[in-house]
């Protein structure tokens, strides 16, 4: 397959793997963050753990859109699905997310909700033609990838004066994100990891180029590598942090350099800039409240705004308070760390936002990598021995 | 010291729970659905047992039954349509048992308005793809309910068959040591049916792999029966859900290797492009054999030498393991597990 076989070579893989290994110094240890969901389903799917010398620690961040988003907002649109009225179109991995006492879309759809999975905000538009009797809303979610296409939505229903179509916006923010798991009151109660640096998302770099992370790495003294995501581009990323570390560098590089420039996608950025602004707050699931970490549609666009348009309320719904997700999410714990983990939390009975998509960190250990805990409760077992 | 991470499986809320598309999606949340109400309600060794079929005595030796039922949408893909699937499913759930399939039953419930020349194009196949397996439809049923009741035409199929003398192929029957054998590529159909889907249509030249497996597997038997250990066809779920499904019924795991799964540049792309674990991708014409580690070569040989298993390969080997992991070396060089799927496999966001 040409532009991904090229990216999953073995050889070369280990070829990088041994230069990490060179390169990383015995005495010290290296914690990188993999900001992105999509870098730790594609370290898991992979196996990168296995190829890193064990002073290389990769920590799964909150990355996924899916799993920030909180019970609240899932309540919401639930509970705006179930009015008779209205269509909700949404993403198909939004549909397991758990809400408050165990409901969900999908459960929600089951008992009669007009729910409707789509592929693109394109198809919401295309119901909302298709069914002007029906108040049709596209739930919005998503990082900075999925903000333009939304955008784009938006200016289709404007011009063709469709009445029927509304977005219930839960788009967010990356850069805002990595702040806050360094810098939040949450970080002087759970206590701190050191993280040397951090990768981030190129999906999300595509948009926004690398330059939003400028200021984060200076302030923070944090190098910053943006990495596509396929397993040699995680790796190299690693390297090169690996390489900052080493010389006490901590600049904003650029491994995706195939699709990532320093100022990004600008013609995206000014579609997302006439119809969104930034929100002073919005609680990310596991984080809390993240300043200016979300965005919300201008006030213009109220008609489009299912919030407005259909008075929502975001109940205030807490996660089951044993579950360490916003520990986990800012590597100071581990999956196996959580009482919850693998008994009453697993993909198919998710607890907390980590395991709530395949792309979160306890998701993504449990459905790839818990034999690995086996393994090390053996080591443990013969070094007591 | 058990080591085992026991998951927690949540009970089935009968009083009041509803059906959802994960129950249908053979996952856990499907295997919950079948223990919770139709295990307990039908109670019996032959369902206890948790194949695909039954086999049972009568005079003059073993037999086999097995019963199915067909929704698919769209009804027809390239390489087939929900008629074929109907013929050829049933027939390699008697054949995964090692029996030879006799006859099959046909049971259509119709939705209202459905287009005459639409069922006819599918009963016409069919009836082709019973006579090109030699296993007559010899009894069926139909029922037509109201428009919206239905999503076009839904299919049941039921197939008995005989199970050669001395032949007793048992789900629990891996053992360490044992090879595992793919007859072919994977995810084929499950990717030709995703290429029609609405919403979802892209071009590809992928066909479904749908075929009647019953050939191949009397001349597996003929080569190597005695070390065949059991056989099952990975449909919905595709090997990821098979491998699970006798790594804890025969207590065992297993190691696999993905640089040796057959897979298509196409099909590899296709779920690439959609976010989807091939894995975990519906197959119609495959089976997976696992086999006594001194028959292995013979069976693979046999295999070969057949048309619908040409491509087949030797992937990986069952080993001991009280947590009964799938584990993958990846392409990468890397370890993995391959679980089962939770819930419907959904395309990711980003």
């Amino acid at each position: 397959m040409k532009y991904i076989d090229e990216y999953r070579d073995g050889r070369l893989a280990k070829d990088i793997a041994r230069q990490i290994a060179a390169l990383a110094d015995p005495g010290r240890s290296y914690h990188f963050m993999e900001f992105c969901g999509g870098h730790t389903h594609a370290i898991s799917r992979y196996g990168l753990e296995d190829l890193l010398p064990a002073n290389v620690r990769m920590i799964h961040g909150p990355g996924c859109p899916v799993c920030v988003l909180p019970i609240g907002r899932i309540d919401a649109a639930i509970a705006l699905a179930m009015r008779p009225e209205i269509t909700l179109c949404t993403y198909g991995d939004l549909m397991r997310v758990p809400g408050s006492n165990g409901s969900s879309l999908l459960k929600a759809k089951a008992a009669g909700a007009d729910i409707r999975m789509v592929y693109s905000t394109l198809d919401a538009l295309r119901i909302a033609e298709a069914e002007l009797e029906r108040e049709v809303v596209f739930f919005a979610i998503g990082f900075e990838t999925t903000t333009p296409p939304t955008a784009l939505a938006l200016k289709a229903a404007i011009a063709k004066g469709l009445g029927n179509f509304s977005i219930f916006c839960n788009h967010v923010l990356t850069p805002a994100a990595i702040q806050n798991i360094l810098e939040s009151p949450d970080v002087r109660k759970l206590g701190t990891i050191k993280i040397d640096g951090f990768v981030g998302p190129a999906h999300v770099s595509t948009v926004i180029g690398t330059e939003p992370y400028e200021f984060f790495a200076g302030e923070f003294q944090k190098p910053v590598v943006v990495a596509g995501f396929e397993p040699l581009d995680v790796i190299q990323a690693i390297l090169m942090l690996v390489r900052q570390v080493n010389d006490g560098r901590h600049e904003v590089e650029n491994q995706y350099i195939r699709a990532v420039t320093a100022l990004g996608n600008e013609k995206a950025q000014a579609e997302v800039a006439n119809f969104f602004e930034l929100r002073e707050s919005f609680e990310w699931r596991g984080l809390g409240e993240v300043p200016y970490g979300a965005l919300r549609l201008r006030p213009q666009y109220v008609a489009y705004d299912a919030e407005k348009r259909f008075s929502m309320v975001t109940p205030a719904a807490k996660d089951n308070p044993a579950c360490a997700c916003g520990a986990i999410l800012r590597g100071v714990r581990r999956p196996t760390d959580c009482k919850l983990f693998g008994t009453v939390c697993t993909p198919d009975t998710p607890m907390g936002s980590c395991m709530v998509s395949s792309e979160g960190a306890c998701a993504a250990h449990w459905t790839y990598g818990r034999f690995r805990e086996r393994a090390r409760q053996v080591d443990v077992g013969r070094a007591v021995a | 010291m058990n080591m085992m991470i026991k998951a927690y499986r949540r009970k089935l809320d009968v009083a009041n729970g509803r059906v959802d598309l994960s129950h249908g999606a053979g996952g856990r949340a499907m295997g919950q659905l079948i223990e919770g109400i139709f295990h307990k309600a039908f109670d019996n060794d032959w369902l206890r047992a948790g194949n695909d079929q039954s086999a049972f005595s009568v005079p003059g030796g073993r037999m086999v039954m097995t019963t199915d039922a067909y929704v698919v949408s769209p009804l027809f893909f390239p390489g087939g349509n929900i008629g074929t699937l109907a013929v050829h499913g049933t027939i390699n759930d008697i054949a995964m048992a090692g029996a030879v399939p006799l006859y099959l039953s046909a049971s259509f419930i119709i939705e209202e308005g459905f287009p005459f020349a639409d069922l006819e194009r599918i009963a016409q196949s069919m009836g082709a793809a019973s006579r090109e397996a030699g296993v007559p439809i010899i009894t069926g049923d139909t029922k037509v309910v109201e428009r919206c009741k239905a999503d076009g035409v839904f299919i049941s199929t039921a197939g008995v068959g005989m199970v050669p003398d001395g032949l007793d192929l048992r789900s629990d029957a891996a053992r360490p040591g044992d090879a595992v054998i793919i007859s072919g590529s994977i995810g084929d159909h499950g990717v030709a049916v995703m290429s029609k889907h609405e919403n979802l249509e892209f071009d590809t030249d992928i066909a479904s792999d749908s075929a009647a497996l019953h050939g191949l597997v009397a001349d597996m038997i003929a080569a190597g029966g005695a070390h065949i250990r059991l056989m099952r066809d990975p449909t919905r779920g595709g090997i990821a859900a098979t491998l699970n499904e006798i790594a804890s019924q025969s207590r065992v795991g297993f190691r696999i290797d993905e640089d040796k799964i057959p897979l298509k540049p196409e099909v590899a792309a296709a779920c690439e492009f959609l976010g989807l674990d091939p894995l975990n991708v519906a197959n119609e014409g495959k089976l997976v054999a696992v086999v006594a580690p001194e028959g292995a070569n013979a069976v693979l040989a046999t295999m070969r030498a057949h048309p619908l298993g040409s491509e087949a390969a030797l992937v990986g080997h069952v080993v001991a393991d009280d947590n009964c992991f799938v584990q993958m070396t990846t392409s990468f060089g890397g370890g993995r597990i391959v679980d089962w799927l939770s819930g419907e496999q959904l395309p990711r966001i980003c």
